[in-house]
């Protein structure tokens, strides 16, 4: 019987860590924080992966492109699985995401202000206590929130009362 | 698991060697037949999430503003992606081999489960966006409840669920009050949209033998224990947007078992068209 030599497995974070987010390209896979765990079960190759929202349309490609790439570096045995518990947070994602995230003109989450349903946070917020979100272009903080849903669920509309540019800000879940 | 071993074996050192290896098999979760409280449950919650977000839908491309649609088109995805799982679990347990699919396209009205606050018409804008707080209020209630639900599986759908009602909470109760403590236009229109769907709220808080069963077995909370939670954020915010709720209201009750308003017949028609048209059609 032929042995192969079965890939370590920060070899296979390194080749997830190149598949791009199908909504938002200029971040991987790995620096949203969705591959939770990389493992060989025998020779085959158990990746566990948690959804953003639950009804993120992109999930369906994510699991595509995962198959996709780690199909092209050899791997034949492939199980992708579902795992909902703990719930993805924002404060998952990476340092180095959130740089990109700022570059391409999504402003990164700001950790700790996620929505609690509590009306408190709620009245703080309408009365101008907003938290600050900083423009991405002019990294001003004079900004606005135009509306809590953005081009996607997981993203709010901004507009910079400084420079006028409307932008998205990765929301905090 | 493998299925069971035929008993008339001749070789029994092999079914013996067979029995000890799958005793280390501890985690086979139990079998979850004969758990029709458990399923009509599930179905609720997942027929409340994909009536709603169906109605939530038609809004896509029609509402006053173009952050007003995406937003009204994010909600509906969430509450989509809810169901998913909510039905996917349902169809797991009741083990007749359907799926999340079949339970949303192929039943029929009567077979539906949720209540009938959600399968209201959309109306205008104020009628949507006071259903819509007054569900998502009732919403997150249950969901917080379903955290330390017994069942795992139900307690880490509530969990992620959760975080997403969160912000549909607070955008529909910002908007309930700006557009409550707004001009007199805006006003009267969510106080005619609060007296008409006040009557529909009643049924969220009813307990029946279904909710009995879920609660005994510690799966899910009673709805009567989530009303004081839910009127407590309803007055507050109602209060602000300078709104009064009717008193004494007769209330409408049904959809939790499949008694529907002739509403959401034309929802499923439109909703199930392609698959009972085409049956199995997939893209």
């Amino acid at each position: 019987m032929a042995t192969t030599t079965l890939p370590p497995t920060d070899r296979i974070w390194e080749w997830l860590s190149q598949v791009p987010d199908p909504e938002i390209p200029v971040i991987s896979l790995t620096d949203l924080g969705i591959i939770r765990d990389v493992q060989w079960q025998g020779d085959t190759l158990v990746v566990t992966v948690t959804p953003t929202y639950s009804g993120c349309p992109a999930t369906s490609i994510i699991n595509l492109d995962i198959e996709t790439a780690l199909r092209s570096h050899g791997i034949e045995k492939l199980e992708l699985k579902r795992q909902l518990a703990p719930a993805w947070t924002t404060d998952w994602i990476t340092p180095e995401g959130r740089e990109k995230l700022r570059a391409y003109g999504i402003a990164p989450p700001v950790d700790g202000t996620a929505a609690d349903g509590v009306l408190a946070g709620r009245v703080s917020r309408l009365m101008g206590n907003n938290l600050t979100i900083q423009c991405p272009r002019c990294g001003s903080t004079h900004t606005q929130k135009v509306s809590q849903f953005g081009s996607t669920p997981c993203k709010a509309s901004y507009r910079c009362t400084d420079c006028l540019e409307p932008f998205d800000y990765f929301k905090c879940i | 698991m493998p299925s069971l071993p035929d008993m008339t074996t001749p070789n029994l050192t092999a079914l013996a060697g067979q029995a000890l290896a799958d005793s280390g098999h501890v985690a086979v979760p139990a079998p979850d037949a004969g758990q029709p409280e458990f399923v009509e449950f599930l179905q609720r919650m997942g027929d409340n999430c994909l009536i709603l977000g169906h109605r939530v839908s038609e809004w896509c491309g029609h509402a006053p503003a173009l952050e007003e649609d995406i937003a009204l088109a994010n909600q509906a995805l969430d509450l989509i992606g809810q169901c998913q799982l909510w039905l996917g679990l349902a169809a797991d347990i009741e083990g007749k081999g359907r799926d999340a699919d079949a339970l949303a396209y192929l039943r029929d009205a009567g077979a539906f489960r949720n209540l009938l606050l959600v399968e209201l018409p959309n109306g205008d804008f104020g009628v949507t966006l006071m259903r819509q707080f007054l569900f998502d209020a009732f919403h997150i209630e249950m969901l917080r409840a379903l955290k330390a639900s017994s069942d795992p599986r139900v307690a880490e759908i509530a969990a992620k669920a959760e975080k997403e009602v969160a912000y549909h909470l607070e955008r529909s109760a910002d908007l309930v009050i700006r557009l409550g403590d707004g001009t007199d236009e805006s006003r009267a229109r969510m106080q005619a949209a609060l007296t008409k769907l006040w009557s529909y709220t009643g049924e969220m808080f009813l307990d029946d033998a279904v909710d009995q069963a879920m609660s005994d077995a510690r799966i899910a909370p009673l709805p009567s224990s989530l009303q004081a939670a839910w009127e407590k954020t309803v007055a507050a915010v109602l209060d602000e947007a300078t709104l009064a709720a009717p008193t004494g209201a007769w209330q409408h009750k049904g959809g939790k078992k499949g008694i529907h308003t002739e509403h959401l017949g034309y929802i499923l028609a439109e909703m199930q068209f392609l698959q009972r048209a085409y049956p199995g059609a997939k893209w």
